[in-house]
């Protein structure tokens, strides 16, 4: 039987749940007002809504202090190239342990996650050294080297998830239909893996374009992402909160246009399998 | 050309032997089904067959070839999946195409093909959907259509109809029929629906843990059980199979009979009982009789014979068909 819905009841929920939203929505909203107000009312009690004198003061100040293309190529560069170098190291993985698992392939995907399970400032120290000593810091090479690793359990995971999906026996048929392994592949496989590549793709652009830890510390001025950009922003001027609403607003801009325009993609990244 | 041997084949995985070895002639143009409980080694067989599935053992033979380590594509054996095996990305045209396509067929060819193919399976408004947008009896004649255009040496079929509706089940089992009458290809059907099996072979296979239990015909089977399990497995409702002093009267350790073969009456016969369970089918009514000393005994009965549950009632065996089985299960 049904639940029955009274209107009453689907008020309720309908309004709770755009609440729900607007409450998380609110923090990116309330960034977004700032960077148009002056200083002084960013800082303002009680804080002044919508009715202020709207600015885009703080944007050429922030554009004329530091390189902003700059940091965005940097962005660019290393969270796609992050995560294609990850996504040739793990496909091959993700296709073997999917396809002709052995008695340990669970355990080895427990083991690549259990790498995540540390936290990132517990390696810091050797890995700056290291770093330091093979010339990479500040590097967009060694970010990306250092993202690389980071994200890698998670795209294999991904991967693995999706691959799962495709059933062996369409694989079988392919073979008594006499596709070659190369035919088998082209044709059959990367045609259907192609969804789950793209969306394994598309959120780890987003991890790492939002990745602050390594990016921070492993960077000072030439391979800068925008993560850094923003901080820059924050405690070495001082607390220039319109200013810094203004960074923070360019920086996520462009990852949230990827994000809006691939959302269909990332919902099916998220969910992952949870429906057949 | 289509005539498939089996010689001493056997299968194990590790330490455990699915099939021990088996020995089996399937003839040119025969419509040949496996049929046993899930588990016994029937979709494995069909598999190794195919050249999904190594052999631990033994060789097979096409057509007089041994083809046993050869590549599936290269046996020249179509096979339809349980799950159809679709390829999703692909238009049923293109689904229907592909093996064409993996042999380097010109286009020109491919297209009459796939195009008679599609006209035989009534396809032919769908060529340009997706296997997505068709309903379940479409998508498993889009399968047959993609075994069917390789004009194999035979087709491999691996329960085929289990996703499917009885209605359409029904439908679907007249068409691979019909299918069979019109190609004249060696067909090899697996199925653990013993209906499926009766209506549709030539030649049955009866598997039990991985060994043949039999092979017959049809009627063969249900005439003449070689031994229990077979007797318990072939016919709907299934066979009666009485224990006991029943059994010691004519020197057997089991007695098998037919539902069909046992007599009702409200007055008179050989064993007494009283009424359980009625199924009433329309055309038929079994009756489940609780009896006195022989145990549960079913009978199927005209399809107006009213009983109420409890009521006492007499059945009498049809001599002239009764089972015997020794100790071993082996008929006498």
């Amino acid at each position: 039987m049904a639940r029955a819905v009274t209107t009453r009841r689907k008020l309720v929920f309908t309004i709770l749940g755009w609440s729900i939203g607007f409450l998380i929505f609110f923090p990116i909203l309330w960034t977004f007002l700032t960077s148009f107000k002056t200083e002084g009312a960013a800082v303002a009690t009680p804080p002044q809504f919508l009715l202020f004198d709207w600015t885009l003061e703080n944007y050429h100040e922030v554009q004329s202090r530091s390189d902003y293309g700059k940091h965005v190529m940097n962005s660019i560069v290393i969270s796609v190239g992050s995560t294609l170098l990850g996504l040739v190291l793990a496909i091959p993985a993700a296709w073997a342990m999917a396809f002709s698992p052995t008695k340990r392939t669970k355990d080895i995907l427990m083991w690549m996650l259990s790498t995540k399970m540390m936290p990132s400032v517990g390696v810091l120290v050797p890995l700056y050294l290291i770093f330091r000593d093979w010339g990479l810091l500040d590097s967009r090479l060694g970010l990306v080297a250092v993202l690389t690793m980071i994200n890698l359990p998670i795209i294999v995971w991904m991967l693995y998830t999706y691959f799962k999906e495709i059933p062996g026996e369409i694989l079988e048929a392919a073979r008594m239909d006499g596709a070659s392994l190369m035919k088998e592949i082209v044709y059959v496989l990367t045609p259907m893996a192609i969804p789950g590549i793209a969306s394994t793709m598309l959120l780890n652009i987003i991890l790492a374009w939002n990745e602050a830890f390594w990016t921070l510390n492993l960077t000072a001025a030439n391979a800068a992402p925008l993560t850094a950009f923003i901080a820059s922003y924050s405690s070495p001027e001082g607390l220039f909160w319109a200013k810094l609403s203004a960074a923070s607003t360019m920086a996520i801009a462009p990852i949230l246009i990827m994000g809006w325009f691939s959302q269909k993609q990332l919902v099916r990244g998220l969910t992952l399998g949870a429906v057949k | 050309m289509g005539s498939i041997t089996l010689e001493k084949v056997s299968k194990s995985f590790g330490t455990t032997s699915v099939i021990p070895e088996i020995d089996l002639e399937i003839n040119d143009g025969e419509f040949v089904v496996f049929v046993g409980p899930s588990g016994c080694g029937k979709s494995t067989l069909l598999r190794m067959i195919a050249g999904l599935e190594d052999l631990s053992g033994g060789r097979i033979i096409i057509d007089g070839k041994d083809m046993s380590s050869e590549a599936p594509a290269k046996r020249g054996l179509s096979m339809v999946f349980q799950s159809y095996a679709l390829y999703p990305h692909m238009s049923v045209y293109q689904n229907i195409a592909f093996p064409l396509k993996m042999d380097g067929q010109e286009k020109s060819a491919i297209d009459k093909k796939v195009r008679d193919a599609a006209h035989i399976l009534n396809l032919t408004n769908y060529l340009d959907r997706r296997p997505g947008q068709l309903s379940g009896g479409q998508r498993q004649r889009v399968a047959i259509g993609r075994a069917i255009v390789r004009q194999p040496k035979a087709f491999l079929f691996d329960e085929p109809l289990s996703n499917l509706d009885a209605a359409l089940r029904g439908n679907m089992r007249l068409e691979i029929s019909d299918l069979h009458h019109q190609l004249k290809t060696t067909m090899i059907y697996v199925t653990h629906d013993q209906v499926e099996a009766m209506t549709m072979a030539d030649k049955i296979v009866v598997l039990n843990a991985g060994r043949i239990e039999q092979v017959g015909s049809p009627l063969e089977l249900y005439k003449k059980p070689k031994n229990v399990f077979v007797a318990g497995f072939i016919g709907s409702p299934r066979m009666n199979l009485i224990e006991g002093a029943a059994a010691e009267k004519h020197k057997a350790s089991t007695l098998g009979v037919r539902p069909e073969h046992v007599q009702i009456s409200k007055t008179e016969g050989a064993w007494k009982g009283t009424v359980g369970v009625t199924e009433h089918l329309g055309s038929d009514t079994f009756i489940h009789v609780q009896t006195e000393g022989v145990g549960k005994i079913t009978v199927r009965t005209d399809g107006d014979f009213a009983t109420k549950h409890g009521q006492s009632v007499f059945l009498t065996p049809d001599p002239s068909r009764l089972h015997l089985f020794d100790a071993s299960g082996q008929a006498i």
